[in-house]
């Protein structure tokens, strides 16, 4: 769950502010599209989310923990509560598909056994069985992603948020990546999309969040991605 | 820490080794590089004093005896002036005997004739310490039956000065050496977290702690640098002994003497698998801090 209360966000570095007073409820379970031109603050909420960077003034809860106050040796747990997927899939690839997605259930402790018994399991959920010894660069992109969502999901996180997920895709490839996080959405886990593509998210009858110049312009269920981005 | 958490980060420690084996080898290289020519100095420095160890035992303080004495009574005080603080042997030498060597050191006719009363009866005497020769000197003095005492001060200090030269000189050489040795292997470790920042963020992004990212990289340091110290070692034992047979086996023999290596080879061994771990373990850690502040 997610809560936003007037958030301003100024980037130390450049003084620029990116958030003027940006209020968001993401409520467990739901699936959320928030769009918006480049620039407009997107990537900054996401960053916000995952304590990358700290507000200036405001409220900000993620999954119980209260961003503004977090201390930095409590990030790890808040980050285990998410699983995060970027446009450039960001899969290490000297690791085969499998060592990819065990990876980071290695890195919060699991134990081996669990492993064995996990990771086959969302690689099936994701359409990858037969792909486990194969290494990233022998795939194609809407694989790539595949493994993404798959390392995403592996330690059954309470969101999922994908940060221009269909970026590097086709439309076909598009569509059926969105109909994955709409079957992981279906099976309880909160989804933020970060997009601007316009046709995809009307296909969805989704809640549409639009953002411009750091600013919430519109929030609604009809699914329909209003804002103009040309 | 459960034991598969354990040997998962260990072996993780090792794979980066391997894969990244081009920066593992330059590390490996620059560490052997730095301990060799550290090494090579302290090994100078310890034949370099030995050396001078060697002089001030060539350091002989002469104390005549009171020439009423008989050689009885001059050869009873011998406990008393082996008792003076500082004295580390003494050797009597009768008139006749000091008469005998000084017409061997002066080989002319002239001295033929020398009655042996010309002479005094002397120890001759060897210090612990050249640096107190003066009041040594003062202190046999005060011995009933010693009638003088001659001591090479000008020598002693001389000596002393050229140990305390060699000293801080090497001193401050192996401390610069010590510092540039650091400052190349922890630039080629943040050289090689750097190519692996990708991995990193991706580490964080999961959830790893920060305990778990910085684990294989301090394994990997650790490795590299007692990797670099064990051959360092080997270099350093081959080159010294190739200069042992050399100095030894030729005229160079007869003016000075190398310290054996089995003498050195231990404490060697440890100052550069210390060397090697300590450089490994801090340059892995401070090189990936930087990446761990988000």
């Amino acid at each position: 769950m997610v809560q936003m209360n007037s958030v301003k966000m100024v980037y130390d570095s450049s003084g620029t502010e990116a958030l003027h007073g940006v209020d968001l409820d993401i409520h467990d379970g739901e699936f959320v599209f928030l769009v918006g031109p480049s620039g407009s603050g997107k990537t900054t909420i996401i960053k916000l989310l995952t304590g990358e960077v700290h507000a200036a003034s405001g409220e900000i809860t993620v999954n119980g923990f209260d961003m503004m106050r977090i201390k930095r040796r409590k990030l790890p747990f808040l980050r285990r509560t998410l699983g995060v997927i970027f446009q450039d899939f960001r899969l290490i690839d000297k690791m085969t598909v499998y060592d990819n997605v065990a990876f980071a259930m290695r890195v919060v402790g699991a134990s081996n056994s669990a492993i064995k018994e996990r990771v086959p399991y969302v690689l099936e959920l994701v359409g990858l069985k037969g792909r486990e010894k194969r290494y990233p660069q022998e795939l194609s992109g809407g694989e790539q992603q595949r493994v993404a969502i798959a390392r995403a999901l592996v330690n059954s996180p309470r969101m999922i948020i994908a940060d221009e997920p269909t970026g590097n895709l086709d439309p076909v490839r598009s569509l059926e990546l969105m109909l994955l996080l709409e079957k992981i959405n279906e099976l309880g886990t909160t989804l933020l999309v970060v997009t601007h593509e316009k046709e995809l998210v009307n296909a969805f009858s989704k809640r549409v969040v639009a953002i411009d110049n750091g600013k919430i312009i519109s929030d609604g269920m009809d699914g329909y991605y209003s804002y103009e981005i040309e | 820490m459960k034991l598969s958490r354990l040997g998962y980060l260990i072996k993780s420690g090792f794979t980066g080794i391997f894969s990244h084996g081009l920066m593992s080898f330059a590390t490996v290289t620059i560490t052997m590089a730095c301990l060799i020519i550290m090494g090579s100095f302290g090994l100078l420095v310890v034949n370099i004093n030995e050396l001078i160890a060697d002089l001030e035992n060539e350091n002989e303080v002469v104390a005549f005896i009171d020439e009423n004495l008989t050689e009885e009574e001059a050869r009873a005080i011998e406990t008393q002036i082996e008792a003076v603080p500082n004295v580390s042997d003494a050797e009597f030498m009768s008139r006749a005997e000091a008469m005998e060597n000084f017409q061997e050191d002066y080989d002319e006719d002239i001295f033929e004739s020398l009655d042996e009363s010309v002479f005094r009866h002397r120890y001759i005497i060897h210090l612990t310490d050249i640096s107190l020769t003066e009041q040594t000197r003062l202190d046999l003095e005060e011995v009933d039956g010693v009638a003088d005492v001659n001591a090479h001060l000008e020598y002693a200090q001389g000596v002393i000065t050229m140990r305390n030269i060699v000293s801080i000189i090497s001193l401050a050489l192996i401390i610069i050496l010590m510092v540039v040795c650091f400052f190349i292997m922890s630039n080629t470790i943040k050289l090689a977290t750097f190519t692996r920042r990708e991995e990193i963020s991706i580490m964080r992004m999961v959830g790893a702690s920060n305990g778990f990212i910085r684990c294989p990289f301090i394994i990997e340091g650790l490795v590299l640098g007692v990797l670099g110290g064990l051959l360092a070692f080997i270099i350093e034992w081959a080159l010294y002994s190739l200069l042992l047979n050399r100095v030894m086996g030729g005229v160079a023999s007869t003016l000075i003497t190398l310290v054996p290596f089995a003498s050195i080879m231990w404490p060697l061994l440890i100052a550069f698998l210390g060397v090697g771990i300590i450089v490994g373990v801090f340059g892995g850690s401070s090189a990936i801090r930087n990446y761990l502040k988000v």
